[in-house]
């Protein structure tokens, strides 16, 4: 990856954070670093339902290319990020 | 190890024959189903509806079945999981496993819904008379997984 190069990724929202975020998903472009942390300060900062759905202490899964992430995940141009709430299947 | 997500039901007894077919040292068959309650945390539920994501959520339950098959001293797995509007004693998941001997059988069954429940991307609405609600995550299905870190063949 170039230096700078901008990092778009799409993101999916799924259950309940679907609905409480009105969207099943959007695309991004992240400006400087791209990782799963810098991703959820940049979508909090839109503040209403991101900032309070994705608050740290929420309850907030993340898969980066349908893997599981952590906060520390890099992004890469062309990434699927999907936020979920706790699985409840079975 | 087949796994499917599927809206339609599925017959248990036709899946395990095709699982165990032809298979001569098959000597246990476990199997696990489970079902739509009409009662969840004191609230009658009318009806269900369960949502996956496509794509990880089949490759989160081979990558259960294929542990499973690591862990355990068996032959096969079978995962079928449904999504779409369920409603009360409708199935929703059939697991079968399938080994020379019975306790390994149960035992993976058991490991494969263990960590179905904590690590595959399903999540369930429910309807009830007071309107929809998202279930939320229980923490004993937390500790049911996290029984099998330690011990590769034994809950706790």
């Amino acid at each position: 990856m170039r230096d700078h190069a901008p990092v778009t990724v799409r993101l999916v929202y799924l259950a309940r954070l679907r609905e409480a975020l009105g969207a099943p998903g959007e695309s991004v472009a992240l400006a400087g670093e791209a990782t799963v942390s810098a991703l959820l300060e940049s979508l909090r900062s839109r503040g209403g339902a991101f900032a309070s759905e994705l608050a740290s202490g929420r309850p907030v899964r993340i898969a980066v290319n349908h893997a599981v992430a952590a906060d520390s995940t890099p992004l890469r141009d062309g990434d699927e990020v999907a936020l979920f709430p706790p699985v409840t299947g079975g | 190890m087949p796994v499917r997500v599927q809206l339609d039901d599925f017959d248990a007894s036709r899946e395990i024959a095709a699982l165990r077919a032809g298979d001569p040292r098959v000597g246990a068959v476990a199997c696990f189903i489970g079902t739509v309650r009409d009662v969840n945390d004191d609230a009658d539920v009318r009806s269900l509806t369960l949502e996956h994501y496509p794509g990880m959520t089949e490759a989160a339950l081979q990558s259960i079945a294929d542990e499973a098959r690591a862990r355990f001293d068996i032959y096969d797995v079978l995962v079928v999981h449904r999504v779409g509007e369920l409603r009360p004693t409708d199935q929703i998941v059939l697991v079968a496993v399938t080994s020379a001997h019975r306790g390994e059988a149960f035992d993976a069954c058991r490991f494969v819904m263990d960590y179905l429940k904590t690590r595959a991307p399903f999540w369930k609405k429910e309807r009830t008379p007071s309107g929809e609600r998202w279930v939320e995550a229980r923490a004993s299905d937390d500790d049911a997984a996290a029984r099998w870190r330690d011990d590769a063949s034994e809950p706790r």
